[in-house]
């Protein structure tokens, strides 16, 4: 069975129909690329599956459970996590606070023990964890510096730490290596591999750099103009007419 | 080692009644009360969350403490509670609305509501007594112990500010307190990684409510009679200028704000009704010169002489 079955999801934007009549089935463990042009309504998806926003119609099942009208921060509780296009991380902490703050779901911390202690033990296994994490994506040595100071790229893989430590069944990330260069993308395309294969997670991701995707993942969802223009083995995208049509720059996919 | 200070800081409050004289025990029992209601803003700001009606909280809790002690004699310890108690209610039915809101939305809302508020003691006389207030209160009487002498309660409110000040440094601390920072820095990120954001902002609100009402129920018995104008804006403004030179940034920030205005204050006594426009004119200055208040001074110094022992301290100073 599917773990996310999305079904005739629409999203309007008044006029603007950014998603229209989507189905997409991901299967457990599996690498989904979700790819197309400028303005196909990619992000659209990603934020009306997370939360961000609530489809106009359709139906969001994670799990078997429908997922549509939840809030982000319940949606993250059943398992399905985001990162954000952006760099989207809290600039004053250091790496591994921001991770830390990223077990914020495996903590039972409330305001008594938070003021005389009594789940701090949970707390050393989350910063355990958290370490763990941070050393997973290789940044041990960036520990104790303080994000905003770190260069982008690993700004970039410390977005998906802070992903990864809330443990999802769902990782979705949206343009993972954007605007990184070469080494930078071997590296993360590496690592999102790894949360697959090592650590059993569903990966979904939005990206625009081609041979990141055809090499990365398993399957491939084609969106243009809101709408689901192909899916298929990476090697069927490639030779799919409708594709390369809707990419102008078509060498680029055949590369 | 990082706790000496605090520690000498506090046995100097131990021994301070000895060496000064009434009038500034006083001011002293003032100063630490203020200390409660500061380092209570705080903890909202960090969310950030500016509310403007956090001088009605300690009014809440004044009012509350009035009521209980005067109409039923109820002892000390627990109109304090409920003091408290009551500030921390009435600031989750507050804070609900305003959930929906923030940053200067959330300014403007809190104002309203916190009127609101304020406004119920000025038009019901019965029980508050209208626009002039309660008058009688009676002083704090434990065992054999008459609170009414000002040392005694100096150091009953010297005993609350260091049990206040210890939860709420506890909880800055804390993963709660980080989680707090967390959504101030990116609201969006906090909630795709499962922080409920707007139960966090009420809990913060409302514990926050709780510790000005606190420093509410000790001003009330040291007054011994309050009134609505106690607790309104021009009160609060005095609240953000100390938050403001001493910064929020950190623990310490609003502690430094207070100490270092009470002393401006009291040595600008003589100026009388100049005073206001004094104090308008620190804020300006602290704005635009010194946005992060006098903390973000202490940590520039602090940086200058820990770098010539430190082993990374040989970067490029630009």
């Amino acid at each position: 069975m599917a773990i996310l079955e999305v079904r005739n999801l629409s999203k309007n934007f008044g006029g603007l129909m950014a998603n229209r009549d989507l189905d997409l089935d991901v299967e457990e463990a599996e690498i989904r690329g979700v790819i197309g042009p400028n303005g196909a309504g990619k992000t659209t998806f990603f934020n009306v599956i997370s939360g961000v926003c609530k489809p106009s119609s359709g139906s969001i099942k994670f799990d078997g459970k429908d997922i549509s009208s939840l809030s982000p921060d319940k949606i993250a509780e059943l398992g399905v996590v985001r990162t954000f296009q952006r760099v989207a991380l809290y600039p004053d902490f250091t790496v591994l606070e921001n991770v830390n703050i990223g077990r914020h779901l495996h903590s039972r911390e409330n305001l008594f023990s938070a003021v005389f202690g009594g789940t701090r033990k949970l707390e050393e296994k989350n910063l355990e964890k958290s370490k763990q994490i941070v050393d997973f994506l290789g940044m041990s040595a960036y520990q104790d510096e303080v994000a905003s100071n770190l260069p982008y790229g690993l700004q970039r893989a410390l977005n998906v730490a802070i992903a990864l430590a809330t443990e999802p069944r769902l990782l979705m990330l949206d343009e993972p290596v954007a605007g990184m260069n070469p080494t930078e993308t071997q590296e993360m395309t590496r690592i999102i591999r790894l949360i697959r294969d090592e650590m059993g997670m569903t990966v979904m991701l939005v990206e625009h750099d081609m041979r990141t995707v055809m090499n990365l993942c398993d399957k491939i969802t084609v969106i243009d103009f809101g709408e689901k223009l192909a899916e298929g083995l990476p090697h069927e995208i490639r030779e799919n007419k409708d594709v390369i049509e809707a990419y102008l720059g078509a060498e680029e996919i055949v590369a | 080692m990082k706790y000496i200070i605090p520690f000498a800081i506090l046995a100097g409050f131990l021994f301070l009644p000895e060496m000064i004289g009434e009038y500034y025990v006083e001011v002293m029992i003032l100063f630490m009360i203020n200390l409660i209601l500061a380092s209570s803003f705080r903890l909202i700001t960090t969310c950030g969350d500016w509310s403007l009606s956090q001088v009605v909280f300690m009014g809440v809790g004044a009012y509350t403490t009035a009521l209980l002690a005067k109409f039923f004699g109820w002892p000390f310890w627990a109109t304090v509670l409920f003091g408290g108690l009551a500030s921390a209610v009435i600031g989750l039915a507050v804070v609900f609305p305003l959930l929906r809101t923030k940053g200067f939305g959330f300014f403007i809302g809190s104002f309203a509501l916190g009127e609101f508020v304020r406004l119920i003691w000025v038009k019901f006389h019965f029980p508050f007594g209208g626009p002039r207030g309660m008058i009688g209160i009676p002083t704090v009487e434990l065992s054999d112990i008459d609170f009414y002498e000002a040392t005694p309660y100096y150091y009953l409110v010297l005993i609350f500010t260091v049990a206040c000040l210890a939860i709420l440094y506890r909880i800055d601390i804390s993963r709660t307190g980080k989680v707090l920072k967390a959504i101030y820095a990116d609201e969006d990120l906090s909630k795709c990684i499962g922080i409920n954001v707007a139960r966090h902002r009420a809990m913060a609100f409302s514990v926050s409510a709780f510790f000005a009402g606190i420093a509410g129920v000790l001003l009330a018995h040291r007054l011994g009679a309050i009134d609505p104008k106690n607790f309104d804006v021009n009160t609060m403004v005095y609240l953000v200028i100390w938050v403001v030179v001493g910064g929020v940034g950190t623990f310490w920030g609003p502690i430094i704000g207070v100490a270092v205005m009470m002393i401006i204050g009291e040595a600008a006594r003589p100026l009388a009704e100049w005073r206001p426009l004094l104090f308008g004119g620190i804020l300006i200055v602290f704005l635009t010169l010194l946005p992060g208040g006098l903390e973000s001074l202490l940590l520039k110094l602090r940086e200058m002489f820990e770098k010539p022992g430190n082993d990374e301290g040989n970067q490029p100073i630009d």
